[in-house]
């Protein structure tokens, strides 16, 4: 057998219930009754305390919702959702005042994600590795339970706190920015979401300040039936940095679990935003059973001059991902960047990409996507490049290159390309191979097993996008990886 | 990649689906058998689906229910257009709005041309293989095609025979605006080889010209396949082309898209045995308002075939042009080479040009790309160039003929290049004028 | 030939010529020497008409004429010669179509009758073997796939071809080894005359140990600092650009 088909047969027994982030925390919670309604979103504000322009928002987004239908473009199957058959909210039973109040169920669960909530134990973490610090904002379920740094962010005067608590403390900020980028009908889950959002991270960075530290959400879903729909917003005022990190994981769980999330950033004159994910959520078991259903809208709106987003993200987890990180580049010189890694594996379904909407002078975008499908999975690209008739000098530059492992998966390319103006420059290629045979060898004449091998060249293969990631993530990343194509790579 | 629904219930009939609904039921299909069915789905097919629209994603870029506003009426020839472009040593029969001319008095050994309505009357074996590759996925200009047929040819190839001389079918249209509907069945049998020629040209009536041309090469054969589309400035122009290629068959297109408001052309290839090698290369010429849009279906349904396509757009004033590529490989396709490259030069602030190249893939062991640019002409060629003292207009010229002339290489047939190249040449003094 | 008085251009908001004069009569060869960023490569894109310079004030007179009214290949014409430091690939036109374009281009701007096709190969075939260009050369693209050394040569034979009057020759030796760079030189030498004047822009003195230049010319912030003989290389060499604020060469 030739060393690429053994690494076939060995992705293909692969057995992805070996999902190291299955666990489950038995922990008491709180939950809106099953289904949704007005109710539901009444209920969900009523919670969370949250003023009346607020709710009023909800209910107007939960109307829109009602009359759209689900969209069927995108290259995913799955069976139709019953969105009654879902809890819209859980909480842990016992809401957390401060850290020391949250239940240590809570806190071991995030210990074993290797999440250090408390600052003394990131303290400590600092002084042995020397690894820069991390501001955590953890999201159990629906709840955000617990930030940490809070006071030394805030001496440089960056909020970094639960939405659900920005909505209480800053309101003219919230009321100023939310659904800015992402408006309240923009599509059908980010509409849902709008509904019935339950936490998630807020971030300000005030003008001419780069945020002292890299700033980080970790999502877990924990309850059974139980759609997370966290709502993220990031706004990097005037001449501000900051660089923001997303990590996700849930429990293995039979049933599938919903979970559509909408972040919007805001990066006004000068100010970059760096943001990063990992996304690890349960895949489903091998027969493609059970695994979270991952519909999320990401929006960045480059709204002022020499503006700049940046999206990294590195897709794992999931069985099904519907994910468009995009960028509008409304300033002048204003760029967009979006550098991906798409692993899917057992019956994963990837469809994924982003779109960048160049609308000011002299934009640039950069798109970097690396797509690797194994097993029965299927793994799409797809983006959009446009250029719209005031563009002039816009700038896109694309590579989506996809490796297959296998020859019961497939990997797809559905780029947009829309030039609107003469001065434009857009530059695409894609490409799709496998495993090339005379590298595998290569390696294994140097005496590297089967699948350090494939590690090697995957992660060759990955390679420019890893290098975006901040360092303790590119790290992390590196093994994911290794895991994702566990059976070939272990 | 718009969030929008799939239209669940049809909505009204717009006056150009009125118009060739009528039409439909103005020639109800009386004939039995095979051909008979083929054209009653075709018309049920239209009256169920109409005229496709944005949200179709095959004519995202070209919704023909908003851009087709009316529909000429199907009539008798009123007059006689002129002369069609002529290519040295070919053998060539003309169609007048549809109506065969005389066919030549002698053809090469092993040819044979007769007119589809002959064929259909004397129920001719060869019809079998009419739509017998067209694509089951519904397509309107197909469709409204298979079910008007009635006009067109049959050209046939025997085993093993190598015709010298291209043979041309042009098509001129002209006088009162009419819509015509003409097919097109060329079989190239085992080991043959063919060099076909298709030119459009027309005045400036603003008639509809739907045209399918199905091509079968068989096992070891090959077919050089050249399409002129010169249309009238007002025409609509919705082409299909299907090429079905047997084991180490050979196809190589060449498409020069200059004329129509606006025009369409859709390209089907597929492969049916190992070994075959399809090339469809093309350059698309447009000024003024047109918009062109070439649409590629390449399917890889065995393994170890190759494919290529590359295609220059060269877009002036308001023009717009449109690429869709796909490439399809099929599980069991393994061993494919495919290729496929789209480049657009906007030569104007006006111009839009819309590129969607995809590939679909299900096999590992392959090897397939595509790219795609868009972008002005280049600074620093034309600096270089003036700076040795070309005029910036014959700079121009030159380095868009460079651009275009990189598809047109691939013309084997060097007097028919010339040709072809003196239409480029043509667009772009007109251009200057 | 070439007078230029008070020269200020900028690129964008970037003035990169700062009030720059320079004399070259005819017949003679001047070096521009000068590190990196001083504007020597600005100054052969201004004389030869690139459209992203902005000329803001000062004249440049070539052979009485206002040369900064002409087109880029007006001044081609009027036998201004920009062999480029890096010439760019024009894919799809073959190199000897180009030639006989350019050649047919500016004798028509002349007034001057085209060159006939037999009298054209004659020419090429005269010229091109001594800088080492082969037949494949002239049939590929424009620099298409030429190494490095093949299109300073390539430049250089555009050069013999075209006959200018003013040969402005920017870094020539870049990226040569020391044979080639002999190659480039000896045509170069080839094609000094009375009248004939040649600019070589260049960093380093090396190349001036070959094409040996009447006047040195030493450039800094856009304006010339200092002008001397040819021994003047050899103190730069010494010295470096240090002396002028600039970071050793």
């Amino acid at each position: 057998m030739s060393a690429v088909q053994e690494t076939v047969a060995q992705v293909r027994a692969i057995d992805v219930d070996q999902y190291k982030y299955g666990f489950v925390t038995d922990i008491e919670s709180e939950k809106a009754p099953k289904g949704l309604s007005e109710d539901t979103v009444r209920y969900i504000s009523a919670q969370k305390n949250e003023p009346e322009w607020m709710l009023e928002w909800r209910l107007d987004a939960y109307r829109r919702w009602l009359t759209m239908p689900e969209p069927t473009w995108a290259r995913v199957s799955y069976p139709k959702i019953d969105f009654q058959d879902y809890y819209y909210f859980a909480r842990p039973k016992a809401a957390p005042k401060s850290i020391d109040e949250i239940d240590p169920e809570i806190l071991k669960t995030y210990e074993k994600l290797g999440i250090p909530l408390r600052e003394r134990d990131a303290l400590l973490g600092i002084e042995s590795a020397d690894k820069p610090r991390v501001a955590v904002d953890a999201v159990f379920d629906s709840v955000s339970v617990a930030t940490t740094f809070k006071a030394e962010l805030a001496k440089a005067g960056v909020i970094f706190c639960s939405i659900s608590e920005a909505i209480r403390e800053h309101p003219e900020l919230v009321r100023k920015y939310l659904g800015s980028v992402v408006p309240v009908s923009d599509n059908f889950y980010a509409t849902l979401n709008t509904a019935v959002f339950s936490d998630g991270s807020f971030v300000y960075v005030p003008p001419g300040v780069r945020c002292p530290m890299e700033l980080s959400t970790y999502f877990r879903i924990n309850e059974k039936n139980t759609g997370q729909f966290e709502r993220t917003l990031i706004i990097a005022d005037e001449g501000s940095y900051v660089s923001y990190l997303e990590g996700c994981t849930a429990p293995q769980r039979d049933e599938n679990q919903l979970h559509a999330a909408v972040v919007e950033l805001v990066a006004l004159k000068d100010a970059e935003i760096k943001y990063s994910t990992v996304q690890n959520w349960y895949p489903g078991d091998k027969d493609g059973k059970g695994g979270i259903y991952n519909f999320v809208t990401k929006r960045g709106d480059c709204r002022g001059d020499n503006s700049k987003i940046s999206w990294t993200q590195v897709e794992t987890g999931s069985a099904i991902t519907w994910k468009y990180p995009s960028c509008i580049l409304r300033g002048d010189n204003s760029r967009g960047e979006f550098y991906s890694i798409a692993i899917s594996n057992g019956h994963q379904q990837v469809d994924s990409g982003t779109k960048m909407i160049h609308l000011g002078k002299n934009t640039s975008s950069r798109i970097i996507s690396k797509g690797i499908s194994a097993g029965r999975s299927n793994n799409t690209y797809r983006g959009l490049v446009s250029a719209h008739k005031k563009a002039a000098g816009a700038r896109n530059f694309t590579n989506c290159d996809s490796l297959l492992i296998g020859d019961t998966c497939g990997a797809h390319t559905v780029p947009y390309m829309e030039a609107k103006n003469a001065s434009a420059v857009f530059e695409h290629e894609a490409t799709t191979s496998k495993i090339s045979e005379d590298q595998l060898f290569y390696c294994l004449q140097r005496g590297l097993s089967q699948e350090e091998a494939v590690a090697l060249i995957v992660n060759g293969f990955v390679r420019d996008v890893l290098q975006q990631l901040p360092m303790e993530f590119a790290v992390e990343a590196q093994k994911l990886i290794a895991v994702s194509l566990e059976g070939s790579v272990g | 990649m718009n969030a929008e629904p799939k239209m669940t219930s049809r909505p009204t009939r717009t006056p150009a689906e009125q118009a060739l609904a009528d039409m439909l039921s103005a020639a109800p299909v009386s004939e039995a058998g095979r051909l008979g069915e083929l054209r009653r789905a075709a018309a049920a097919a239209f009256v169920e689906n109409g005229l496709p629209h944005r949200r179709v994603e095959e004519w995202h870029y070209t919704d023909l229910r908003a851009l087709l506003r009316t529909v000429p009426a199907r009539r008798a020839a009123t007059s006689t257009p002129g002369e069609a472009v002529s290519f040295p040593n070919a053998i060539r029969v003309t169609l007048a709005n549809g109506e065969v001319g005389p066919l030549p008095a002698e053809l090469p050994q092993g040819v044979s041309l007769l007119t589809l309505a002959d064929a259909i009357a004397s129920d001719h074996p060869l019809l079998q293989r009419l739509g017998a590759a067209a694509p089951a996925l519904y397509d309107a200009p197909l469709a409204l095609n298979t079910a008007l047929l009635g006009a067109g040819l049959v050209l046939h190839v025997a085993a093993g025979v190598k015709v010298a001389r291209p043979i041309q079918v042009a098509q001129l249209f002209g006088g009162e605006a009419a819509s015509v509907f003409t097919r097109l069945l060329v079989v190239v049998e085992e080991g043959a080889s063919l060099s076909l020629i298709e030119s459009f040209e027309g005045d400036g009536a603003a008639y509809l010209d739907d045209t399918v041309s199905e091509l079968f090469i068989g096992d070891g054969a090959a077919l050089d396949h050249v399409r002129l589309q010169a249309e009238g400035a007002a025409a609509i122009h919705l082409g299909t082309l299907v090429a079905d290629l047997g084991r180490d068959a050979r196809y190589d297109a060449f498409v020069l898209t200059l004329g129509a408001a606006l025009s369409r052309l859709t390209v089907h290839g597929r492969f049916g045995g190992t070994g075959g090698h399809l090339g469809v290369r093309g350059a698309s010429l447009l000024s003024d308002k047109r918009h062109a849009d070439v649409t590629l279906f390449v399917d890889h349904a065995v393994a170890g075939c190759e494919s290529r396509e590359l295609f220059k757009t060269v877009l002036a004033d308001s023009a717009r042009g449109v690429f869709q590529g796909k490439i399809i490989v099929r599980p069991d396709a393994q061993k494919t080479d495919g290729r496929m490259m789209s480049q657009a030069l906007l030569l104007s602030d006006d111009a839009e040009m819309d590129n969607k190249p995809e590939l679909e893939i299900f096999a590992d062991d392959v090897q397939c790309g595509h790219g795609a640019t868009a972008g002005a002409l280049d600074g620093k060629m034309l600096f270089y160039l003036m700076s040795r003292g070309l005029p910036r207009e014959e700079a121009e010229m030159l380095l868009i003929q460079a651009f275009a002339g990189e598809a047109v290489e691939f013309v084997a047939d060097l007097a028919v290049r010339e040709v072809l190249t003196a239409h480029m040449t043509r667009w772009l003094e007109e251009r200057h004028r | 030939m070439l007078d230029i008085r008070n020269l200020h251009a900028r690129i964008g908001d970037n003035e990169i010529i700062k009030g720059l004069d320079l004399t070259v009569p005819a017949g003679e060869v001047h070096a521009i020497m000068g590190p990196n960023g001083s504007g020597k490569s600005t100054l052969s894109y201004v004389l030869s008409g690139k459209e992203d310079y902005e000329v803001t004030e000062g004249s440049v007179t070539f052979n009485g004429q206002d040369l900064l009214a002409l087109s880029a290949s007006q001044r081609a014409a009027a036998g201004v010669f920009l062999a480029f430091q890096y010439p760019v690939e024009v894919p799809g036109v073959a190199n000897m179509t180009f030639l006989r374009a350019a050649l047919n281009a500016q004798r028509r701007t002349r007034g001057e009758e085209e060159i006939s096709t037999p009298d054209f190969l004659r020419l090429v075939k005269q010229k091109a073997p001594a800088l080492g260009i082969s037949q494949d050369m002239l049939r590929r693209g424009v620099n298409v796939g030429f190494s490095g050394g093949e299109k300073k040569r390539n430049e250089i034979l555009q050069m013999a071809l075209l006959e200018p009057k003013l040969c402005i020759l920017d870094e020539a030796d870049s990226g040569l080894d020391i044979d080639a760079l002999k190659v480039v030189a000896e045509g170069v030498n080839a094609l000094r005359s009375p009248e004939r004047s040649m600019l070589v822009i260049t960093h380093y003195q090396r190349l001036l140990d070959h094409i040996v230049p009447d006047v040195i010319h030493v450039m800094h912030k856009g304006r010339i600092v200092r002008t001397g003989g040819k021994e003047l290389a050899l103190e730069l060499e010494e010295t470096g650009y240090a002396a002028y604020g600039a970071d050793a060469a």
